[in-house]
This record gives C-alpha cells, structure tokens and sequence, in this order.
C-alpha cells in the first residue's frame, strides 16, 4: 500500500503552498505528478490517495485530477495494473468527485472513518455484491450465499466488471477488497 | 467627437442596462467618456463590469469618478480605481487607495485572468466568508466551501473560456427595505471576452441546432452544461454552480451578447427566465444573490 498526500502533490505540482484543489489547470498538474508516482509503483499496488489536508475541491478540478486519473485504469487494457482508494475526504469533496465519476460511468472506492464504500456509478447490485466480498474478505461466484440470488454465471460477470473497473482485485481463488480496507 | 455615457446614480445589474443601451449608440472606435459623477451607489456587478466596459473600447475611454465623497471612497477601498486608472484616463481626482477595512466587503474588485488568480480568489474569500455567511446569512458553515467553490468555478470559466481576463467582486448588503427583505451576499463574475455564443461556436450543440443566437448559446452552456469540449466531464462546473445557489434559495443570471437568462429564480423575486434582443455586450457577466436563511414554517 501507498499512501500519498494529495496537498503535498498540490504543493509540489504548482510550486505554491496550495491547499485548495480549483481549476482544470490545477487538476491536470497534480494528475500528472501523481499518475507518474503511481507509475513507479509495482504491479497489483493499491494508492490511497489522502484528501485529508484539502480544502475546497471544486467540481472541475475533481474532473480534470479524479476522473482522468481513473479513466484509463479502468479500460479494459489498463496501461497498468494497479488501483486507487481515496480517504480523509469531506462530504464536499465527496459530492465533488461522485459529480464528476458519475458523467463519466466512474466509480471510485472511498475510505471513511466507519468503512469504505463505493462512489459513483454503480447500480444497486454492484454495491451489494462489492459489500458482500467486503465483509466476507474474499469471495467467488462460486462460494456466494444461496441467497444472492445470482447465478455463477452472472456472479461471475459481476465481480470482473468490478475487479476491471478496479474497485476489487483479483486474487486466485476470488475476489478481494483494495488493500483490504474494510 | 467624445461620446458621454452616464453612469446612473445608482449601478446594479439592471441600471446597468441603461449604460449598454447609450453604448449601443456609439461606433465602437469612438471617444468616450463614462461620467460617474453622479453615482452614489454600485454593486459588485456595476464595478466589474464597468472595468469591462473599458476593456472592450477600441479607443482607451475617459472616465470622471463619483463626485460624491463616500462614494468614491467606497469605489477606492473597494479596489475599483486600482485597476480602474489602468483602463481609463481619469478625469478628476480620485481617492488614495487604502485597503478595505469594510467587514461587508468579502472580496475586492479582483481581477481573473490565470490560475493563480482563482487560487488567490479562494483563499482570501474564505477568510471573510465563513463569517459573514454563518453570522449575518445564518447559513451553515458547511455553506462556505459551496461559496468557495461557486467562486471558483465562475473565475474558472473566465479562465477557459473567455480568453481575455476578467473581474470579480463579492458584497453584503442589508437589504430590508427590499422585496427579500433581508441580509444578502452579492457575488459578480463578469467578463469582456469573446461571450458564450462565440465559445460554444465549435460545440456539437452548435451543430445539431436550427437556430443559433446568444440565448441559445447561454442556455445551452448555463443549463445544459454544454462546453466546447466534447469530453462528457466538462459542464461540471455550471452544475455545480447552479446546485449550491438553487440550495441555498438564491439566484443566478447570466448575461452574455444579447441575451440574459435567470436559470434560477427564488420565490423572493421575479424575473424573466430569458431576455432576447438587448444591446450588444461583450463576454459574459454573471451574478449571484444568495440570502440569509429564513426557517421555513
């Protein structure tokens, strides 16, 4: 696990001692400097990126920093393999970047102070399938409750399109939560 | 020959109507003069766009400043004459500049035009701001980040979009002899740029419309969150904007070209939603009122 700050990559990208995260131009810098961080980390690594000492995060530059940054992890051919929470973040910040994730088809996982939970778009049996591997730590199609009321097959489809929209990762024997963050 | 344009006494977002449709007289090469002299009251809208009256004449304008003392004084504490001697000739003398030591003033005439500026903008509103909202607004603190980011968002658009610098400015007023009958918070964002009509030209809006005019423009790019960019994230920033005024019961107008549009109206006031056929004004000047928080029965 990685941690970065996400207000000393504000300071470093703009050479200022910013705290607020506002405009595209400002976004696009600090995505910049952070996905050449994420580069340098090995394959399969989770980033938690810490919004702790952030101010204000307007909706632009949640757009230009947040969703660009996940867009091309979460294509089906990622230029990498590796995946990112965010933590320490208000219900600002929140409302800001579940904005911009959801006119994108996003999704993001998010720490709070009582578990993580999923931010942006997804549909009702998305999040219940990505609490359930949450709380049992691994799972499979295979190995889900009767009651699920899902086949193996659709299961399965259900649990790659969350481990391809990065927001679990694939393990040998299943699925499990980023980081183990629950 | 010089052109005189008379300021009224009072300048808000509607009087200055009266300052455009003189304007529209005028060849835009001509000699003017603005004649403040009898203005005895500005708003924020009034101020900045005023400075961008001077940004959008051919010729450098003359400007005669408010006779009356308070006023100019005002003018001057408020930073108006500090970018205002650049963009005019003065005619008559002004107060010295001294910095604003009015509580009610959250932010001086302060001009946009690159990145730094907005993250200026912020910081230094956010200092006042928290204050005056939850104190004299009753809004909750949580209020201030909304504003903050309001504030961002529109300098923002200056930022992308205009591609000529441009001014904000933020105000409260006791407005209980008024229809709201209360405290406000009166934010200006204007601009001389190229307008919404001009920056939305290459959007596919454009090209899948019939008709194409500033009200359009503005109501595609306000409303419809429609940007030049094609990229499904762009139009945030507008939402955004329209989300925090619409929660806080205030109101947003826009005005760019020909046109003004009301996206949001509150039930304390009436407007029309949108005006076609004005004169002609450069870039685009948008304005927020937002009002202190009444309990609702």
């Amino acid at each position: 696990m990685t941690h970065i700050d996400v207000q000393v990559a504000l300071e470093d990208s703009m050479s200022m001692p910013y705290h607020d995260l506002v405009t595209r131009r400002t976004g696009a810098a600090v995505r910049t400097l952070i996905e050449r961080q994420l580069a340098g980390l090995a394959d399969g690594s989770v980033a938690f990126l810490d919004f702790t000492h952030i101010g204000i995060l307007d909706r632009s530059c949640a757009d230009e920093f947040v969703a660009k940054l996940m867009i091309p992890l979460s294509t089906e051919h990622p230029p990498r393999d590796g995946y990112v929470v965010i933590r320490g973040v208000s219900e600002d910040h929140v409302e800001a970047i579940e904005s911009v994730l959801l006119a994108h088809g996003l999704a993001l996982v998010v720490q709070f102070p009582d578990g993580a939970r999923l931010v942006g778009a997804v549909t009702d049996r998305e999040r219940w399938l990505w609490d359930l591997v949450m709380i049992s730590g691994i799972a499979s199609a295979e190995t889900l409750p009767a009651d699920a009321g899902l086949t193996v097959q659709e299961a399965e489809q259900l649990l790659e399109s969350l481990a391809r929209r990065r927001l679990l990762c694939r393990v040998d024997d299943g699925y499990c939560p980023l980081g183990r963050v629950a | 020959m010089t052109a005189v344009i008379t300021i009224p006494a009072s300048l808000d977002e509607q009087s200055f109507e009266t300052v455009i449709e003189q304007l529209a007289e005028v060849p835009g090469d001509a000699k003017v003069l603005v004649d403040a002299r009898h203005c005895r009251f500005a708003t924020p809208y009034g101020l900045t766009a005023l400075l961008c009256l001077a940004q959008s004449r051919e010729e450098k304008a003359d400007f005669a400043p408010p006779e009356d003392g308070d006023t100019a004084s005002y003018w001057s504490r408020s930073s108006f004459f500090k970018y205002a001697d650049e963009l005019f000739t003065m005619r008559g003398t002004v107060p010295r500049a001294r910095s604003a030591g009015d509580s009610d003033v959250l932010l001086e005439v302060t001009p946009v035009a690159k990145n730094e500026d907005v993250h200026t903008i912020v910081t230094r509103v956010q200092e006042k701001a928290t204050q005056i909202l939850t104190q004299k607004l009753d809004l909750e603190p949580r209020a201030t980040m909304g504003f903050a980011m309001t504030l961002s968002e529109a300098c923002s658009n200056i930022i992308e979009h205009a591609g000529r610098g441009g001014w904000v400015m933020v105000q409260r007023y006791n407005w209980s002899k008024r229809r709201v009958g209360r405290d406000v918070v009166q934010i200006a964002v204007c601009d001389a740029g190229v307008g919404f009509r001009r920056s939305l030209e290459t959007s596919r809006a454009r090209a899948l419309s019939d008709r194409w005019d500033d009200g359009i423009a503005l109501e595609t790019g306000v409303i419809g969150g429609v940007s030049r960019f094609s990229d499904p994230g762009r139009g945030q920033g507008m939402k955004g904007i329209r989300g925090w005024v619409s929660r806080f019961d205030g109101k947003l107008t826009v005005r760019s070209g020909t046109a003004r549009i009301a996206p949001i109206i509150p039930d304390w006031d009436e407007d029309l939603p949108r005006t076609d056929g004005m004169p002609v004004f450069p870039g685009a000047q948008l304005q927020v009122i937002i009002p202190k928080r009444v309990a609702r029965p």
